[in-house]
This record gives structure tokens, C-alpha cells and sequence, in this order.
């Protein structure tokens, strides 16, 4: 066993980690955080996607151990301390974003990865971008309505598919 | 996954003595190793994380032009950092898997990987790039020997790999739309003297270089050069996704693409 260290949602946390204990084990079961989703666990679905020193990643295929010293924000960290969500939360709400809601901890956690790089993304940037997250239920098209809408830019002139 | 032991070293000397230990083996971005471990493919006893060494990350240009990519760049950065110098290779780079895969994913866990369908090794080979190790440097066309199998030795590390940069130069790839894995992937690149043309994703002896085309390129740098030009379907991977002869036709095709792209 290895001690790791590492910033989760600005707290400091650590655990005891075997070599192999992956990122999103050491969140859900040794931190409890299990906002953060296992769909494929074979980094297809993109379920399970968290921000390590900003750039997001799929925490079923990196090691816990990797992240050691590392900054990690979770779907947990989106929200507000008052549990008020953040504007690409609440824009999933508004555009139903969702239905099962199984891959929007991952689908969030992505759609601020781009924000952050590209503040004002296409519809094809945004559908580009999300090529490694999953979702069965809504086909995307209310997942695109709402990351664009989380950028600020008008959603009306995108037609459904 | 079987257990292994973590190390992280600072250092290229510190990684080579960590890989010493029987059955060690190098983990780069992890982005192919960790889910072959999950499926208990392999069983080393320790993994060497290649990600903290400072001297293996970042793209540079050298003094005689090249691009040199430190061996544990991932490649969004790849991507953010060669748009300038070698815009077809950092193209490559930015349509690897997907945004979280780019993220981790290392130019050399590609190369020392050597995956039939990945992207890295039709641009190396393409480029006439040299690989270089904590021991030596080794010439593209040396350095691929067939599907996952590369020149490098047991505990041998990708440091660096450096591009020339040619003149013209585009990669078209037929996208596996699943894994985002090359079914057919061909980089071209037009170097004054002479074409290369490196094709992944179709044999079954990994990349290779298609060399009727690159004659009939290097005299005439036109996609009508290639008219009349086929692979033969024999040694083509036949799979659920595509026949050892949709694939050849396929060569041909992105050939034709990348040409135009590279204008």
C-alpha cells in the first residue's frame, strides 16, 4: 500500500492505495465521492470523467496513484456549497440534458473542460468534444442544446435531428 | 487487475533503474496498458510511471528545423504545441481517441505500443522520424517491426522522437467510428527529395510504407499520379469491421484524400 495525497474539490484528502487502485475507486470507495460514474470501465463511455490539474480525464483509466499531488475536481465540485447548481448544470436541467442521468456526471465534468478551453464552441466543436462520453437515452441533441446555452449563445436556431 | 507495484521517477537515469526489476514494465499515459491489465492481459510486477520525468515532456524545435516531442508528451499537447511548426502531425494528434484520451495519452506509449491501428506510427514512418531511447537512436524505418512488436529492447524508454518537417504533408483517417482507431489511415508527406507515404491500420504486419505510391508521388505530387495504383488485399487485417480487400481499397482511397489535403 502507498499513501496518496491529492486537492479533491479544494480539500485536501488521502487514502492508503494499492498500485493498482484506479482514480475513480480511490474517489468513490475510499473518499465516498460517488458522483463520479463506472459505465464501460474501459474508457469508451466517458462516465467517469474528472478534471486532474484541469484537463479532464477518464478516472477509470488512471491509477490513483498517478494523481498523487494532484489537483482533482469531481461532479461534486460543480455545484455551489449551498447545493445551487453551476450554469452547465443548471442548463442541463433547463434543456433536458438529461434523462436517466447515469452519463451526466460525465457529460458535465466534459462540458467545462471545453468551456474552459473554448468559451464559445460550435455545435460541431460541441459535438466533436463529446466523442468520448455516452449517453443511451437522449440521442445528445439536449446535451449540445445545453452546453451551448451554458456558453452564453442562443440555442433556438439549433433544429432537432 | 493482478497487483503490481507503483513507482514514479523523477528522472530518464531513475526510470531505466526502475525497469531493471524482473517483469518491471514503463506505464506512459496508461491509455492502452491500464485496460490490458484489466483484462489481466499482462501481469508485470511493477509499473514505472513515465509522467513525472520533466526532461520527457514538451514539443521543441531543433536546430536543424525538426519538431522534437519529449516521449511522454500527451498528445493534446501534441496537438496545442506542433500547430505551428508541423500542422499535419499536430491534425494527427488532435483526433486520437477523444479529448479525455488526449489528455493522458503519450506519443511514446504509442510508439513503444506499436498498435496496428494507431495513429503515431504511419506519422513517424511518414516523417522519416528518428526515435530516440535512453540508449540510442533508432531510424523510423527500423524501428517498426510488425504489429506491437518495435526494435526497442526489454527497459528501453521512448525520450524523444523527432520530425522532420517536410514541405506538404496531411493524414486521413478512416475512423473505427467505436474506438476511433484507424480502420485505414494514411499520413502523406512531400520532402524535396522524395514522397513518403505510411499506411496504418490495414496489415497485418502493422504500419508500412507504401512505396509504388511514393514513386509515382515523387515524380508528379498529384492524387491523378496514383490512378491505376492498388495494395494487394493479401496480409490486409480481415475483421468484423472491414475485409482484407475493403481495406486495401481503402488504402488507396485516403492515399488519394491525403494527397489533395496536403494541397
Amino acid at each position: 500500500m502507498t499513501k496518496v495525497t491529492m486537492t479533491v474539490n479544494g480539500k485536501a484528502a488521502s487514502g492508503d492505495v494499492e498500485g493498482r487502485t484506479l482514480l475513480v475507486q480511490f474517489l468513490r470507495e475510499n473518499l465516498r465521492l460517488t458522483g463520479t460514474h463506472v459505465g464501460c470501465d474501459t474508457s469508451q463511455c466517458g462516465a467517469c470523467v474528472v478534471h486532474v490539474n484541469g484537463k479532464a480525464v477518464k478516472a477509470c483509466t488512471m491509477l490513483a496513484a498517478e494523481a498523487d499531488g494532484a489537483e482533482v475536481v469531481t461532479i461534486e465540485g460543480m455545484a455551489g456549497a449551498d447545493g445551487s447548481l453551476n450554469t452547465i448544470q443548471q442548463a442541463f436541467q433547463d434543456h433536458h440534458g438529461l434523462q436517466c442521468g447515469f452519463c451526466t456526471p460525465g457529460m458535465v465534468m466534459s462540458a467545462a473542460a471545453l468551456l474552459s478551453e473554448n468559451p464559445k464552441p460550435t455545435e460541431t466543436e460541441v459535438r466533436e468534444y463529446l466523442e468520448g462520453n455516452i449517453c443511451r437515452c437522449t440521442g445528445y441533441h439536449n446535451i449540445v442544446k445545453a452546453i451551448m446555452a451554458a456558453s452564453g449563445q442562443d440555442v433556438g436556431v439549433i433544429a432537432a435531428e | 487487475m493482478y497487483a503490481f507495484d507503483f513507482e514514479k521517477p523523477g528522472s530518464i537515469a531513475d526510470a531505466v533503474a526502475a525497469l531493471k526489476d524482473e517483469d518491471a514494465q514503463a506505464l506512459g499515459g496508461g491509455q492502452t496498458l491500464i485496460p490490458t491489465l484489466k483484462q489481466r492481459l499482462a501481469m508485470p510486477s511493477k509499473l514505472v510511471s513515465l509522467t513525472g520525468i520533466s526532461e520527457m515532456q514538451g514539443v521543441c524545435k531543433a536546430d536543424d528545423g525538426a519538431v522534437c516531442i519529449g516521449g511522454a508528451t500527451p498528445h493534446a499537447v501534441v496537438a496545442a504545441e506542433a500547430a505551428g511548426d508541423y500542422p499535419a502531425l499536430a491534425e494527427l494528434a488532435a483526433h486520437i481517441g477523444d479529448p479525455a484520451v488526449r489528455n493522458r495519452g503519450t506519443i511514446g506509449g504509442s510508439l513503444a505500443n506499436n498498435d496496428p491501428a494507431a495513429c503515431y506510427p504511419a506519422a513517424a514512418l511518414g516523417s522519416g522520424a528518428t526515435i530516440v531511447t535512453n540508449a540510442r537512436e533508432i531510424a523510423a524505418d527500423d524501428y517498426f517491426q510488425g504489429m506491437f512488436t518495435t526494435a526497442l529492447d526489454e527497459g528501453e524508454i521512448v525520450t524523444e522522437v523527432r520530425f522532420p518537417v517536410p514541405e506538404k504533408a496531411a493524414y486521413m483517417k478512416f475512423e473505427q467510428p467505436a474506438s476511433r482507431f484507424a480502420l485505414v489511415g494514411v499520413f502523406v508527406a512531400k520532402y524535396a527529395d522524395g514522397v513518403r507515404v505510411a499506411v496504418t491500420g490495414a496489415s497485418e504486419s502493422g504500419v508500412f510504407r507504401w512505396s509504388e505510391a511514393e514513386a509515382a508521388l515523387s515524380s508528379n505530387f498529384s492524387a491523378g499520379a496514383l490512378d491505376g495504383l492498388s495494395v494487394p488485399a493479401d496480409g490486409m487485417i480481415s475483421d468484423l469491421h472491414g475485409s482484407g480487400a475493403y481495406r486495401a481499397h481503402l488504402v488507396a482511397v485516403m492515399t488519394r484524400r491525403a494527397v489533395d489535403a496536403a494541397g
